[in-house]
């Protein structure tokens, strides 16, 4: 399956002629000329069905303590979403599927989003029954990555004042792969799920090393401190909380606006840095 | 191959009378812009634009051909860039965004487009990327300094400032040249230019630069089917003189070498700064 970015958007006149082309009448007179016939039996057709999920890898999204927004990332995929559900078999996700328990049954890739609440019993065993039952298990989104916002979370709020700390997924049980931003992109969730799909290890690798604390202050620390500050402004861009600013081809981070979701670290071109093999290949289409 | 991967390369100037007026040498960049412009390729680009501080430039989406040229020539300072791409996308409302940038720039917006991890449906509006040479930059004090205590000009007083021939050059509104050695600035250089492997942005769509290329003329190596073809309709539209590019002493030979020595001067970084036990990013 071709990237996200390579796929050729169509203009709106292209849109509009081809609207024109399938009208309701040209559309009823097909179904007219074509009447379905039905050679496949319901039972065959079910057995099919299940033959070919079994084939795919079996996926589930289970949600933390978060705000969901990660989810409705993914789902934010317009284009190839279908496409992206289709390529796996999608056992458990509390928005789009009607499931009410997390499955028993061994998972190929395991997405969590949110972060874990230390003292919500549930979620801490869910988590341990997730990562036994999963061969990769995903931290999507800053709160299951890194935290973000809910660390400011103390507790002796109402309903549940006993509720105080809530910790990055990577702090119980083993990250594979984590996706830092708040909420982390569309495609870079579709990218890490096919790759994960194809074992595109070359692609998820970097993803390893981001699961765990973030805060903006890992620019001054990680890239600044260690020499690698180019000032290309990469990180200001990716704040969600627009917590930096660039002063003098430097970036300045406003610790009370930053919510700790670790975009500007992983964004930065000097966190990890892709191989132009890579970049010419995916992304420029260059051999 | 320490050029990267190119379809094409050759020595370009533009026809343009008022752009060769603006430009910094064969006005490729801003002819380039204002081509994708008007012929729809994009709908801005993101530009170095001058400040009310000299030689202190911000970014600026430009939308308009005018603007492009307000912010022709090279500044040899800092400039986040990459920092306009979302206000392109969102306050702008731009789908098609061009860019132009250094290697650092043009190669964190592909990293960027391949995890886009705080980047929302930024990835496929990236239209046109246009790489520029570089072998280092300055930050705004470090040219400040450079031009007032190595070229003795009040840095508002400066026209034009060059690298060419191991020289930087620095012409005053005066009309006055001062030339100093490049060498000298080095003690002023970014650090974190020396861990950078590639002169001739490898990750743009089209890169340019004086380096190869005789004076008035810039070298253009048009690297995707994106570039090459905005390239040639600018070329059939008669924007561009073009020539083969030199393939001797002061061509082809020294952008090879100059390429290769900053190759060359990564590969050191990082064995120093594996010795005294510092992260390499890659």
């Amino acid at each position: 399956m071709s990237p996200f970015w390579k796929k050729e958007k169509k203009s709106d006149a292209e849109n509009i002629a081809e609207m024109q082309t399938a009208s309701p009448a040209a559309a009823e007179e097909k179904t007219d000329a074509a009447q379905p016939e039905i050679t496949v039996k319901p039972a065959e057709a079910e057995a099919e069905v299940k033959e070919m999920a079994a084939a795919k890898p079996k996926v589930l999204t289970a949600v933390m303590s978060g705000c969901t927004g990660c989810l409705i990332s993914l789902v934010d995929n317009y284009d190839i979403l279908l496409d992206l559900l289709d390529a796996i078999d999608y056992r458990y996700e509390t928005t789009l599927a009607d499931v009410r328990q997390i499955p028993d049954d061994q998972m190929d890739i395991a997405i969590v989003h949110g972060s874990i609440c230390l003292q919500d019993k549930r979620q801490v065993d869910d988590i341990r029954k997730i990562r036994q039952n999963s061969t990769f298990l995903v931290a999507m989104g800053g709160c299951a990555s890194s935290g973000c916002v809910t660390r400011y979370s103390v507790g002796g709020q109402a309903a549940t004042p006993s509720h105080e700390s809530f910790v990055p997924v990577a702090n119980l049980v083993k990250v594979d792969f984590a996706l830092p931003g708040c909420p982390t992109g569309p495609e870079v969730i579709a990218n890490t799920i096919l790759a994960a799909v194809g074992a595109d290890l070359e692609y998820l690798k970097p993803l390893a090393e981001l699961a765990g604390f973030a805060c903006g202050c890992d620019l001054l620390t990680k890239i600044i401190g260690n020499g690698l500050c180019i000032g290309c402004g990469t990180c200001a861009m990716s704040c969600p909380t627009r917590a930096i600013d660039m002063d003098y081809g430097r970036p300045h981070v406003n610790q009370e606006l930053c919510i700790k979701c670790g975009a500007c670290y992983a964004q930065c071109p000097r966190s990890f840095e892709p191989t132009f093999e890579m970049i010419e290949k995916r992304v420029m289409g260059v051999e | 191959m320490v050029l990267g991967k190119y379809l094409d390369i050759m020595t370009v100037k533009t026809t343009d009378k008022t752009l060769q007026k603006y430009s910094q040498d064969g006005g490729i960049v801003s002819s380039l812009l204002i081509h994708a412009l008007e012929t729809g390729v994009i709908e801005g680009a993101i530009v170095a634009m001058p400040t009310d501080e000299p030689w202190n430039p911000e970014p600026y989406v430009a939308t308009t051909p005018e603007e492009i040229i307000a912010a022709a020539g090279t500044k040899y300072v800092l400039c986040p860039l990459n920092n306009a791409l979302k206000i392109a996308a969102r306050e702008n409302g731009l789908d098609k965004i061009g860019m132009v940038g250094m290697h650092c720039l043009t190669y964190a917006v592909r990293k960027m487009q391949l995890y886009p991890f705080g980047a929302r449906h930024l990835p496929n509006k990236m239209a046109l990327l246009l790489g520029i040479f570089c072998t280092e930059n300055f930050s705004y004090t470090g040219i400040k300094a450079i031009v007032e205590e190595l070229h003795k000009v009040n840095i508002e007083h400066v026209q034009k400032m060059d690298v060419s021939k191991g020289k930087m050059i620095v012409t005053s509104n005066m009309g006055e040249r001062v030339e100093v050695p490049v060498k000298l600035t080095h003690s002023y250089v970014q650090p974190g230019c020396y861990i950078c492997p590639d002169l001739t942005a490898r990750t743009a769509d089209i890169s340019t630069g004086s380096i190869g290329s005789p004076d008035g003329w810039s070298t253009v190596m048009p690297r995707t089917k994106v570039g090459k073809d905005l390239f040639q309709s600018a070329v059939d539209m008669g924007l561009f003189e073009t020539k083969p590019i030199d393939p001797g002493k002061f061509g082809m030979e020294m952008l090879t070498r100059l390429a290769q020595n900053k190759w060359d001067r990564s590969e050191k970084t990082r064995a120093e700064r594996a010795e005294i036990g510092l992260p390499n990013p890659f």
